[in-house]
């Protein structure tokens, strides 16, 4: 089926031209991601709000009037604009540090996208423990976020960082044992054994109705993890202005809101694979056309599917965003220690009780 | 959920940190600046520095006619400015002894009305805001501003309006008020259920706001807190009802107060779920009004020459915030000796630090966001 692409990168990634090929590869998509979730977002914000959003801005003259595409062009004018201020390193700041906190944040997102599978030959690595590594890398923008609210030599950057380190800290564990429940299954941490298993039986999150809580509890976790609404409190714009970001502008700040938006896609990729059948078509799972060519599986349909499956959680994410109100901090804490965590194990031993069965 | 967090301070040795809010903050509603000491997240005292708009409005009605003290009103409570003309023209008319004909009171109850709906709408909306819900502040600014079209059909201005003069209004209503009045009554009564579904009964923002920033009665009394921030701790104090004026006693409403449908009688949620009560007491009101409205001329008891006797009136009126009062000293002649304007919202104010401290920060946000203050009206 992917003879020919899988053995054309295998031979192209045994070059070392190759990792720099792939790192380009990662940024674009990055970049594009949040030129395109910024401006979705935007869009759907103005939409449940009862307005119409940026209208203004067009590209190359094309401004496409009332429509949604009016405005197109706002969020590359927006990332001009971010490029171009003025870069302020606050007197008492420790200036190293500061400086080096968004690189460390935008590392920690961008190494991890070499385990995140966007087909099933489009992936920069297929390691045997694709999903460790994957959660392991997105928690290491934590060390950015704290080193940044520290060296910012803001009060409210200091209350924006601890929340946050205390936020992320907490919700992996939830979410990784979500995962582990998949891994326990489908007995491999390959991104491409999961999905294997997903193909063989069905969709993970009708394994079972403790994969199905899973799920929530996973999906729960990772908005917490990348700190939007109802849980961002990290940077709670009512109460600590901008959090951990106050102090920050322009390339710098740019960089912040580049990881947020490939954190946003990490965990609804992650989630698409893990739970939802990766890169299977939902027309194959639910045998709807059987033998068909109206299955529309295959390597370039695989890319389609699991980014429609993460685009529309990353629309979900967004829809929480603009419905609810943010939680109190300590009811932050509740909810993950005494709520999803004893779920999430409780989910564990019952799957294994299932799998004996 | 909903506890106060308690912290034993034998077990744990922490520094207070001195944090500054404001006077830039986004939740400050304007240039208040609260000096907050903190204890980890917990607020452990406060100080409220106010006077970054103060703008000497007392000082400066000593050195103008009455009638120019109208625009001055407005721009103390902007977000309510029809109730601070309405409470100033109320004081010099019993001053003066001025007899106003029915439609003018007709008039400035149902403006009043509409005026204490878009307040509402800005408070309930900016109280969400302080929770971190985005979504229902724009839907209502977005009503709000059919309001302030209203208004502009009414009088020419959106936010200060110089309307409500002394003896009369400004302007009768136009032709198509009363017709465009009820149609924004229809549509924006199904809206109220919709903002209940959004935000009133959302299990985020119960839990954020019930149970939290306590305000007992007595508490209440003791500052002088008045308005729905009084209500809302279970006092039935109104000033439309107690000391009717205008033409509220031949209007029939209620007077919601907080029951502790949601915690107990006085938090947060109390004081938010009364104005969502009053704003449909003010739909009633306004029908009402519509319906039974006199005609008449409005400028018939406007005197030429705003001159009152020698003497002194103290008069109160309740706002959208509480109850507004004016004492004016007249010596006979054109400008008064002294006026002095008690500020609901600087009372509503004070108890800030009685009811937040030992709260979290957030906590302090919503309870400053549910005391619904503005601060053109307490610097003056």
């Amino acid at each position: 089926m992917n003879g020919i692409w899988a053995s054309t990168l295998d031979i192209l990634t045994s070059y070392g031209s190759m990792i720099s090929l792939a790192g380009v590869g990662i940024f674009l998509i990055m970049a594009v991601n949040a030129l395109v979730a910024v401006y979705f977002e935007r869009k759907v914000s103005a939409f449940m709000q009862d307005r119409l959003g940026p209208m203004e801005v067009g590209i190359f003259g094309f401004k496409g009037g009332k429509k949604f595409w009016g405005g197109i062009g706002q969020t590359i004018a927006d990332t001009v604009k971010l490029l171009t201020k003025e870069d302020i390193l606050p007197d008492s700041a420790d200036k190293k540090l500061m400086i080096l906190a968004p690189f460390i944040i935008f590392i920690g997102a961008f190494v991890t996208f070499i385990g995140v599978p966007f087909s099933s030959v489009l992936l920069v690595s297929n390691f045997n423990i694709g999903i460790f590594y994957i959660i392991a890398m997105s928690s290491v923008g934590v060390v950015g976020i704290i080193l940044a609210g520290w060296a910012s030599n803001n009060k409210w950057s200091l209350y924006g960082s601890l929340r946050s380190a205390a936020q992320i800290i907490s919700y992996e564990i939830p979410a990784g044992l979500s995962l582990i429940l998949v891994v326990l299954v489908a007995g491999s941490l390959n991104i491409h054994d999961i999905v294997g298993w997903q193909a063989d039986h069905r969709w993970f999150i009708f394994h079972s109705p403790m994969a199905f809580l899973a799920f929530f509890v996973y999906f729960i976790s990772g908005v917490a993890e990348t700190n939007r609404t109802p849980f961002d409190i990290p940077e709670a714009e009512s109460e600590l202005v901008a959090g951990w970001m106050t102090e920050y502008s322009g390339f710098r700040w740019a960089l912040f809101f580049l990881s947020e938006y490939a954190n946003m896609l990490i965990v609804c990729i992650l989630t698409a694979v893990v739970f939802l059948g990766g890169w299977l078509s939902p027309m194959a799972m639910f045998n709807i056309f059987p033998e068909s060519w109206l299955i529309f599986d295959g390597i370039w349909w695989g890319a389609f599917w699991i980014m429609f499956k993460a685009i529309f959680l990353i629309f979900v994410m967004m829809w929480f965003r603009w419905t609810f109100p943010r939680l109190r901090v300590d009811q932050l804490m509740y909810l993950c220690w005494k709520v999803l965590i004893p779920f999430a194990l409780v989910n564990l031993v019952l799957v294994s009780i299932w799998e004996l069965l | 959920m909903s506890t106060k967090p308690h912290i034993d301070q034998s077990l744990v040795k922490t520094e207070e940190m001195v944090l500054n809010m404001g006077p830039q903050h986004p939740s400050t509603h304007g240039v208040l600046r609260l000096k907050i000491h903190t204890d980890g997240e917990v607020v452990s005292k406060i100080e409220p520095i106010i006077g970054y708009l103060h703008r000497c409005f007392e000082k400066h009605c000593e050195h103008l006619g009455y009638e120019q003290i109208v625009p001055f009103t407005d721009r103390c409570d902007y977000i309510a400015s029809m109730h601070m003309n309405h409470g100033y023209a109320l004081a010099m008319e019993r001053l003066m002894g001025i007899e106003v004909p029915p439609r003018v009171e007709y008039i400035r109850v149902i403006v009043g009305e509409l005026q204490r709906i878009a307040s509402h709408l800005v408070a309930l909306g900016t109280f969400g805001l302080d929770i971190g819900a985005i979504t229902p502040f724009t839907w209502m600014i977005r009503d709000r501003e059919r309001i302030l079209d209203l208004f502009e059909n009414l009088c020419g201005a959106r936010l200060l309006y110089n309307y409500i003069w002394v003896g009369g209004v400004s302007h009768d209503l136009p032709e198509k008020f009363i017709r465009r009045t009820k149609e924004f009554i229809d549509y924006f009564t199904p809206q109220m259920d919709e903002f209940d579904q959004l935000l009133t009964f959302n299990k985020i923002f119960i839990e954020r706001t019930a149970d939290v920033g306590i305000l007992p009665p007595d508490v209440a009394i003791n500052y002088g807190v008045t308005g729905p921030s009084l209500r809302g701790s279970g006092v039935k104090w109104d000033l439309r009802k107690d000391e009717a004026y205008s033409a509220y006693p031949e209007l029939e409403f209620d007077v919601p107060v907080g029951t502790g449908k949601m915690g107990s009688v006085g938090d947060c949620w109390d004081r938010y779920w009364v104005r969502m009560l009053e704003m449909r007491e003010s739909v009633r009101i306004i029908d009402q009004a519509l319906k039974s409205i006199p005609d008449g001329d409005v400028r018939a008891a406007v005197p030429k020459k705003v001159r009152p006797p020698k003497g002194s009136v103290y008069s109160r009126f309740e706002t959208a915030r509480g109850e507004i009062g004016y004492y004016i000293i007249s010596d006979g002649k054109n400008i008064p000796v002294r006026l002095k304007m008690r500020s609901p919202a600087f009372c509503n104010l004070s108890v800030i630090s009685e009811i937040a401290e030992g709260w979290m920060i957030s906590d302090l946000i919503a309870i400053l966001g549910s005391l619904d203050i503005v601060l053109g009206e307490i610097d003056r």
